[in-house]
C-alpha cells in the first residue's frame, strides 16, 4: 500500500513538472500574468508530491518491507536503523528519487525566495527547472522504479554492502547531490537569459547565491567522501582520481569559475556571454556525472550500475538538455551587449585569469578522465592514465592559481597597476619565504612540501591582507580597524574565508607529504616505535557487532613513559554480504593524525600498520572552511535584498 | 552478465588480507622505499584503479614481490617498470609512458591554456567601445564655437 | 572578428557535445555487445612466443605436465588455459573446453594457485578437456604469461606464436565468433 502510494505520488510529481513546464513558459511568451504566476504553486505542490513518494521509500526500509525488490536488494533486516534509513539512497534506484526530491526543493525554494524576482524571469526558471525534473522523472519511472514489487517476498533482504554503512558515506550523497542540482539552477538562470536576450546586473545578484550554494555543498560533499575513503578503506590515502571522483570534481571547478565570473557580471556587467555558457557547462558536467555513474562505461570502482539501457536513457537527457542549451545559446548569445570594459589588469582580469586556469585544470581532468575511455571503446587502445599523470599536468596550472588568487582580491576594480598591489604583500612573501625555510628544516630538506608549505602560507596570509586592507589595519591603527570589521559586508568575509581554507587545505596537502608509515607483525605485548612514540600491542580479541563480526586489536601509544592514546583499529566480517571491511583507528590533535591498522593474524602475530600524518586533518578542515566561507557569502545582506521589480504592479512585462 | 562473471573471476582469487605483510619488506630500507615508490606507479591489474602498493588482492602482492626482488637483483627503476610492462602492456603503467597517443594527452595542460588565451584575445578584439554616432548639425556648431573660444591649442 | 568567425565560436559548443554525444552512444553500444568492456586489458603477448617455462604435473591426475617445448612440438595450434577449482566462471566455460577436446584440438591446462587434489577434485566433477596439465601454484610463470585472473585462455599458433587471448569465461558466442575464424587460420 505504502510502495503504491509512492509510486502515486511519483507519477503526481511528473505530471506536476509537466504542467510546470508548460504554463510559465508560454505565459512568459505571452506576457500572461496568470499563467506565469502558475509556476510557483506547481513547483510546490511537485516538492511535496516528492517529499511525500521519498517519505513513502524510507518508511518502507524502515519497516524492512521484503515485497519491494530495491529493499530486498539494498536492505536486511539485521542492519542498524540509522543505516536502514540511510540506505534509502545508497542504490541507484533510491539516490535518483533523492535527486528529483531535490531539484523539486530547488524549485520550491525559487518559489519562496524569488517572489521579488521579474515574474518573467521567475517564470521562466521554474519552467527550465520543470523541464529537467520531466526528464529526470521519466527516467526514474520508466527504467529505474524504486516502488516495484517482488512476489512472492523473500524472507529477508540481501544486505547493504558493508561499506556503506558508515555515517560519512551516509552524508556523502545528499550532500553532493544539492550540489549538483543547484547548478541546475543556474542552468535554469541562464537559459531564462538567453530566451529574454536580457543579462544585466540584477540577473548575476540573483545567479551568485545560487552558484555559491551549490558550490558550497558539492565543496562539503567532496571533502566527506574524501574524508571518508581516508578513514575507511584503510591505506591513508584520500583522493584516487578515480573516473567517478573526477565526474563530481568537473562540475565543483566549473563551479568555481562561475561563481566568481558571476560576481563580474554584478559589479560590473561584463562577462556576461561567457557567465552564461559557464552556468551551461556547469550543469552539463553534473549531468556527464550522472552519466558517467550510472551507465558503466568508465571503469571504476565507485559505478552503481553498469546497464547500458539505463545509460542510453541517461545519455539521451544529457545530449536533450546540453545540446538544446549551446543551441540556444548560439543563436542568442548575440542578443548580449558586452558593457563593462576593463583592462587586462584589474580585479576584472584576474577574475579572467581565475577562470582561465581553472578552466585548464578542468580541461585536464577531463581529458584524462575520458581519453581512456574513448580510445578503449573506439580504438581498442588500451592507455594507462592515473594519478601521476593528473598530478604532474595540473601542477603547473595550479601554482599561478594560487600566486594570483593573493593578487585578485586586492586589485580595484576596471583598472589596476600590478607593482604596487604586489608591493603591498611584501610581508606576505616574506612570510611564504619563511614557511619555505623551515619547512624545509623541519622536515630534513624535503623540497616540495616545502614549497607547499610555502603556497599555503602565501595564501593564508594573502587573505589576512586582504582583510586588513579593506580595514585599513594599517592605516588607521587597531582599534579603528576592528570597529570597521565589524561593519564590513558577509561577503568579504566569506571571500577571505575561503581564500585562506584554500591555504590550509594546500598546508594538509603538504603535511601529508611528509608522512611516515611502518608495518610490522606484533605479538601481544610487542611494540614498534614510529615518529617518536612507541606503540605497544595490547591485545587482540573478538568482537560482536549488529550484523558483523570482528576482530579488533588494542593499541597503547606511549610517548616519554605516559600512555598518551589507545587504539582500537579492528576488522569486520559481514556474513550477510560476506565481506571485510577495515576499521581504522585514527586519533588526531589538529595538527597530525595517528592512524592505525590491523592485518591478518598469523602464528600469534597481528600484523599492524601505523601512520603518522602531519597535518592530515587540514585537508578536510580547509575544505569545510571555504564552504564556510560560501555559506557566510550567502548570508550576506546584499545578496538577499532582491532589486526591485522592473515591472510595475498591474503593468504588463515590457 | 559477462562483466559481472567476469569480476566474480576476478574478486575470486584467493585475498591476502594483510595490505602486505612484514616479511614481504625488504630488510634494506632504502630499497624498500624505491620499491613503495616504483609500486605507486604500477597499476593493479585486478583492481585496475589503484596501485600495486594500495591493492590488497593476491596479484598485487605477487607484483609487489616481484619488484622488491628485481630491485634486490640489481635493476634499475626502468628495467623493472619495462619488465612489467613486456608482460601486461602499457595499461601496467600509471604513468602513461611517452607515446604519440599519449603526447596529445600530456600536451593538455598547454592545449587549454593556449586555447583559452586565445579566447579571451579574440573577446578582448571584439569588445571594442560602441562607435559614437556623428555629431548634428547643431552641436557641430556649438564644437566649433568652442574651439574658438578655447584658443588655439599647442 | 567577422561574424562568421564568431558564428563559429559560438557553434563550437555544439559542435562538441554533438560529438561527445555521439562517442558516448557509440561506446555504450559497444558494451552492450561485448566489444567494449571497460575492464578488459589486451594481452602484451600476442604476436610473441610464450615465455619459456616448465611446470610440475598435478600429482595423481595421470596427465602430463608441459613447458614451453611442448607447446613448439605439438606442430598445430593449441589451447592454454589457465584455471582454478576456486575459480566459478571456470565452471561456466568448462563446457566449451570439453567441446574443444571432444573435436581433437589440444587443451592445455595450467591450474592457478591450486592445491593438486582440489583440481583433481574439479576435474573428477566436471569432466577432463585437457591433454596436458600443469600446476603453477606460486602464480609467477602465470605472470609471466601477462595473466592477471582465472580463466585466461590463449591460442598459441603452429608456429609457436600467440595469437589470441580472452580473459573471462569462453561463452558459445565468442568460440563461435572469435576463436573458430582464428583456429581455421592457426
Amino acid at each position: 500500500m505504502i510502495a503504491e502510494l509512492g509510486h502515486y505520488a511519483l507519477a503526481l510529481a511528473l505530471l506536476l513538472a509537466f504542467a510546470q513546464t508548460a504554463l510559465p513558459l508560454l505565459g512568459a511568451q505571452s506576457r500572461d500574468a496568470r499563467l506565469m504566476g502558475a509556476g510557483a504553486p506547481l513547483a510546490l505542490g511537485q516538492f511535496l508530491a516528492l517529499a511525500a513518494s521519498f517519505a513513502c521509500l524510507m518508511h518502507l526500509y524502515v519497516i524492512n518491507d521484503t515485497s519491494v525488490l530495491n529493499v530486498v536488494q539494498n536492505s536486511h533486516s539485521a542492519k542498524p536503523l540509522l543505516y536502514k534509513i540511510t540506505g534509502t539512497w545508497g542504490n541507484h534506484e533510491g539516490s535518483l528519487l533523492l535527486w528529483v526530491l531535490i531539484l523539486a526543493l530547488c524549485g520550491a525554494a525559487v518559489s519562496l525566495f524569488g517572489r521579488n524576482l521579474p515574474s518573467a524571469l521567475r517564470a521562466r526558471v521554474l519552467g527550465v527547472l520543470g523541464l529537467i525534473s520531466v526528464g529526470f522523472l521519466l527516467f526514474t519511472l520508466k527504467t529505474s522504479n524504486p516502488f516495484e514489487r517482488v512476489w512472492p517476498p523473500p524472507p529477508d533482504g540481501q544486505g547493504l554492502n558493508p561499506i556503506l554503512q558508515d555515517i560519512g558515506l551516509a552524508m556523502h550523497p545528499p550532500l553532493l547531490y544539492v550540489g549538483y542540482v543547484g547548478y541546475a539552477v543556474t542552468f535554469a538562470f541562464a537559459i531564462a537569459a538567453l530566451i529574454e536576450g536580457r543579462v544585466d546586473a540584477a540577473w548575476g545578484r540573483w545567479v551568485r547565491p545560487w552558484s555559491l550554494a551549490a558550490w558550497a555543498f558539492l565543496t562539503a560533499g567532496i571533502a566527506l567522501g574524501s574524508w571518508w575513503a581516508y578513514y575507511e578503506l584503510g591505506w591513508g590515502g584520500y583522493w584516487f582520481w578515480d573516473p567517478v571522483e573526477n565526474a563530481s570534481l568537473l562540475p565543483w571547478l566549473i563551479g568555481t569559475a562561475l561563481l566568481h565570473s558571476a560576481i563580474v557580471v554584478e559589479k560590473r556587467e561584463a562577462l556576461k556571454t561567457w557567465t552564461i555558457l559557464l552556468a551551461i557547462i556547469a550543469f552539463g558536467m553534473s549531468l556527464l556525472g550522472t552519466f558517467l555513474v550510472r551507465s558503466g562505461v568508465l571503469n571504476s570502482v565507485h559505478s552503481f550500475a553498469n546497464d547500458p539501457e539505463r545509460g542510453l536513457f541517461i545519455l539521451a537527457l544529457l545530449m536533450f538538455y546540453l545540446l538544446g542549451a549551446f543551441i540556444l545559446f548560439a543563436w542568442r548569445a548575440q542578443a548580449m551587449v558586452p558593457t563593462g570594459i576593463f583592462a587586462p589588469v584589474s580585479r576584472e582580469g584576474a577574475i579572467v585569469l581565475n577562470n582561465l586556469l581553472v578552466c585548464s585544470i578542468t580541461a585536464v581532468v577531463f581529458v584524462g578522465t575520458l581519453w581512456p575511455m574513448f580510445a578503449d571503446a573506439l580504438m581498442g587502445l588500451k592507455v594507462s592514465v592515473g594519478p601521476p599523470f593528473f598530478n604532474a599536468a595540473s601542477f603547473p596550472l595550479v601554482v599561478p592559481l594560487l600566486l594570483a588568487m593573493a593578487i585578485g582580491p586586492l586589485m580595484p576594480w576596471k583598472r589596476a597597476a600590478l607593482w604596487p598591489v604586489v608591493q603591498r604583500l611584501w610581508w606576505v612573501a616574506v612570510l611564504a619565504l619563511a614557511g619555505f625555510v623551515l619547512a624545509l628544516l623541519a622536515s630534513g630538506e624535503r623540497v616540495l612540501p616545502a614549497i607547499g608549505f610555502a603556497f599555503a602560507a602565501w595564501v593564508i596570509g594573502a587573505a589576512l591582507a586582504d582583510l586588513a586592507e579593506r580595514t585599513g589595519l594599517f592605516r588607521v591603527g587597531l582599534a579603528r580597524a576592528w570597529a570597521r570589521a565589524g561593519g564590513l559586508p558577509r561577503a568579504a568575509w566569506g571571500a577571505a574565508i575561503a581564500h585562506a581554507g584554500v591555504g590550509v587545505l594546500a598546508a594538509g596537502l603538504a603535511g601529508m607529504g611528509l608522512a611516515h608509515e611502518k608495518l610490522a607483525a606484533l605479538a601481544p605485548g610487542q611494540s614498534m616505535s614510529l615518529a617518536g612514540h612507541e606503540w605497544r600491542l595490547e591485545e587482540v580479541r573478538d568482537v560482536v557487532g549488529p550484523n558483523y563480526t570482528a576482530r579488533r586489536a588494542t593499541i597503547s601509544v606511549i610517548r616519554d613513559g605516559q600512555v598518551v592514546h589507545v587504539m582500537q583499529p579492528s576488522r569486520r566480517w559481514f556474513p550477510v554480504a560476506r565481506q571485510n571491511t577495515t576499521e581504522v583507528s585514527i586519533r588526531t590533535n589538529m595538527m597530525r593524525d595517528l592512524y592505525a591498522v590491523i592485518g591478518e593474524e598469523q602464528d600469534g602475530k597481528a600484523i599492524i600498520r601505523i601512520h603518522y600524518n602531519p597535518l592530515a586533518p587540514w585537508i578536510w578542515l580547509g575544505a569545510a572552511i571555504m564552504a564556510l566561507g560560501g555559506g557566510l557569502s550567502l548570508a550576506d545582506r546584499r545578496v538577499r535584498v532582491s532589486a526591485p521589480n522592473r515591472v510595475p504592479k498591474g503593468a504588463v512585462p515590457a | 552478465m559477462r562483466v559481472l562473471l567476469i569480476l566474480l573471476a576476478l574478486l575470486a582469487s584467493p585475498q591476502a588480507l594483510a595490505v602486505s605483510s612484514p616479511a614481504d619488506m625488504l630488510p634494506d630500507a632504502t630499497a624498500e622505499a624505491r620499491a613503495r615508490a616504483l609500486g605507486r606507479e604500477i597499476r593493479c591489474m585486478v583492481c585496475q584503479n589503484q596501485s600495486i602498493e594500495d591493492s590488497e588482492v593476491s596479484l598485487a602482492r605477487d607484483l609487489r614481490l616481484i619488484v622488491r626482488e628485481r630491485i634486490v637483483a640489481g635493476d634499475t627503476d626502468a628495467q623493472v617498470k619495462s619488465f612489467l610492462h613486456a608482460r601486461y602492456g602499457d595499461f601496467v603503467l600509471l604513468r602513461p609512458p611517452f607515446s604519440w597517443a599519449n603526447a596529445a594527452l600530456w600536451a593538455t595542460p598547454l592545449v587549454a591554456l593556449l586555447a583559452g588565451m586565445g579566447l579571451i584575445l579574440l573577446a578582448r578584439r571584439r569588445a571594442a567601445p560602441p562607435a559614437l554616432p556623428p555629431l548634428t548639425e547643431a552641436e557641430a556648431r556649438r564644437l566649433a564655437l568652442l574651439d574658438i573660444q578655447d584658443g588655439p591649442r599647442a | 572578428m567577422s561574424g562568421l568567425s564568431r558564428r563559429l565560436l559560438l557553434l563550437a559548443p555544439v559542435g562538441a557535445a554533438a560529438a561527445g554525444g555521439i562517442g558516448f552512444y557509440a561506446a555504450l553500444d559497444r558494451q552492450r555487445s561485448g566489444e567494449y568492456n571497460p575492464r578488459n586489458v589486451p594481452s602484451a603477448m600476442i604476436g610473441r612466443p610464450p615465455p619459456d617455462f616448465t611446470l610440475p604435473e598435478v600429482a595423481d591426475s595421470g596427465i602430463a605436465p608441459f613447458g614451453a617445448a611442448d607447446l613448439r612440438a605439438v606442430g598445430g595450434p593449441v589451447i592454454v588455459n589457465f584455471w582454478a577449482s576456486w575459480c566459478v566462471p571456470c565452471i561456466i566455460e568448462h563446457p566449451q573446453l570439453m567441446r574443444l577436446a571432444r573435436e581433437g584440438i589440444p587443451v592445455f591446462g595450467i591450474a592457478y594457485k591450486d592445491k593438486p587434489e582440489d583440481s583433481l577434485r574439479f576435474l573428477r566433477q566436471h569432466g577432463n578437456p585437457f591433454r596436458r596439465l600443469s600446476r603453477d601454484e606460486p602464480g609467477r610463470v602465470a605472470i609471466d604469461w601477462g595473466v592477471y585472473g582465472v580463466p585466461e585462455t590463449y591460442l598459441v599458433d603452429r608456429q609457436g606464436i600467440i595469437r589470441w587471448r580472452f580473459a573471462g569465461p569462453i561463452t558459445p558466442e565468442i568460440l563461435a565468433q572469435d576463436l573458430r575464424p582464428l583456429l581455421a587460420r592457426a
